[in-house]
């Protein structure tokens, strides 16, 4: 039987695999996000994890593997029921609140309902002083606010995050975690690439850590920094760099 | 000397009185190449679009070509018009040749290549820069194709700009397809180039200076929307 409270979820995907010339950047045995709560991504550069949200989300084609959203497979309709906060947000030419407006009659909405809701989506986001300004030269932190502002005015069912916080101010973080927590205990299932651990402890219900390419550990928060699994786990913990196989 | 002087002279005072034979030249010339440009957008923003956003064997080719084709030699396009509106041509019942509907061919011909090329260039662009968000917003193609247009409003518009002058300045191809004839296919470069010939300078100087002051508007134009593009978010 299929739910149609959740289009997207349950998402599970078996023998995901991506290479790109001679190089593996993905070989996912499987993965299953349902539920509620937070999971929080994380790995070494380049270990897939940006790359394995993008082929949940469907925006990238694997070479191999199998996605199912809700029992089906991905389709364009229910595009709408992810929420995807990329690593550089994409902002359209426009004010900040012509860009809610535009993600709001994407999803459905009719012009009055998406005049109506964008004002309230950017108080809720703080910013509402900034409705008029252009949203392409907002700063880090407001722009990555408004992306988020934006996914979420959509309600989506399953919330993706690709380091909605790398390189903004401690204030800005922050705001941004507070934004995640509050769409968390609204019931929202969210996925989040964090490279800063503390933040992961912070936000997250679970753990997944992913070392090239693949799923080395998927746990509850607590177990992986009490006892990590394996040796790239712990060397990650304690802040070791580890070499990508090709390099080494 | 003197004489460039006074041709200079009444070749001002032949646009500041608004001379009725200049204005009919002017008025077909902008006719003509306005008329161009509107067809040639019909069917080159469709074309740029495609070539933007889609992927098919030899979609390269097709880049290639339509690029080089930017370069289109005018008198080479007039001589091909020409042979296909002439009475033995594939369009000779039509009776075209040396007719402003003519003319319009002949620089719609050399204009679609601006614009598609110079809109497939915008459009790809932006189509980089926003696939995957728009992806996520679960738009079809055509309402994501709808949304770059939009978003590369600005950049068209000058791109537009950009074949309006390319066929306002145009002389070699209306000549052979539209004959020159007084008060039917007479513009602005035909007619310099034909006043000139007959030494009378100062009605070619005083459409060198309408179209001198055609292409300073062009510019401005293009540098206002510019300016008008980052007061309206679009930066």
């Amino acid at each position: 039987m299929q739910s149609n409270t959740r289009p997207v979820l349950p998402l599970i995907a078996k023998g995901l695999f991506v290479r790109r010339k001679g190089r593996v950047l993905l070989d996912v045995d499987s993965i299953a996000i349902d539920g509620s709560g937070t999971t929080v991504l994380v790995g070494p550069n380049g270990a897939g994890k940006s790359l394995l949200l993008k082929v949940l989300s469907g925006l990238r084609v694997p070479d191999k593997g199998q996605i199912s959203w809700n029992g089906l497979a991905p389709d364009r309709q229910r595009y709408c029921r992810f929420g995807f906060v990329l690593q550089n947000p994409v902002m359209l030419r426009r004010s900040a609140l012509s860009n809610v407006e535009y993600a709001l009659r994407a999803v459905g909405h009719d012009k009055s309902e998406a005049k109506r809701r964008a004002p309230i989506v950017l108080e809720e986001a703080g910013l509402t002083s900034l409705a008029s300004a252009s949203a392409r030269v907002l700063s880090g932190g407001e722009m990555q606010r408004l992306a988020l502002a934006r996914a979420l005015a959509a309600g989506p069912d399953l919330l993706f995050l690709d380091e909605p916080t790398s390189s903004l101010d401690p204030a800005s973080v922050l705001a941004i975690e507070a934004m995640v927590k509050n769409a968390s205990r609204d019931g929202m299932r969210i996925v989040l690439i964090a490279h800063d651990l503390a933040q992961a402890k912070r936000v997250g219900d679970e753990i997944i850590f992913m070392h090239r390419g693949k799923i080395a550990e998927n746990v509850p928060m607590e177990q992986f920094f009490k006892q990590p699994g394996t040796p790239e786990a712990e060397a990650f913990i304690a802040g070791k760099i580890l070499v990508p196989k090709e390099q080494q | 000397m003197q004489d460039f002087a006074a041709s200079f002279l009444e070749a001002f005072q032949l646009v500041l009185g608004f001379n009725s034979g200049l204005l009919e030249i002017v008025w077909l010339s902008l006719k003509v190449s306005m008329t161009a440009v509107v067809v040639a957008a019909i069917i080159g923003l469709p074309i740029g679009a495609f070539l933007a956003v889609s992927r098919f064997p030899g979609r390269g080719i097709i880049i290639v070509t339509v690029t080089a084709m930017m370069g289109l030699p005018p008198v080479v396009v007039g001589l091909v018009v020409y042979l296909l509106l002439s009475n033995a041509g594939v369009l000779g019942p039509l009776q075209l040749l040396y007719t402003p509907t003519a003319m319009i061919i002949a620089q719609t011909i050399l204009v679609v290549p601006i614009i598609a090329a110079l809109a497939r260039q915008t459009l790809e662009d932006l189509n980089v820069e926003y696939r995957d968000q728009l992806k996520l917003f679960g738009l079809g193609s055509f309402a994501r194709l709808r949304t770059l247009l939009w978003e590369g409003r600005y950049s068209l518009m000058t791109t537009l700009l950009a074949g309006f002058g390319r066929a306002v300045a145009e002389v070699g191809a209306v000549i052979i397809v539209g004959g020159n004839i007084n008060h039917v296919t007479r513009v602005m470069t035909t007619t310099i180039a034909l006043e000139t010939s007959k030494g009378n300078l100062a009605l070619a100087l005083g459409l060198g200076i309408v179209l001198v002051v055609i292409a300073f508007t062009i510019n401005a134009l293009a540098f206002l929307l510019r300016a008008a593009a980052e007061r309206s978010a679009y930066v």
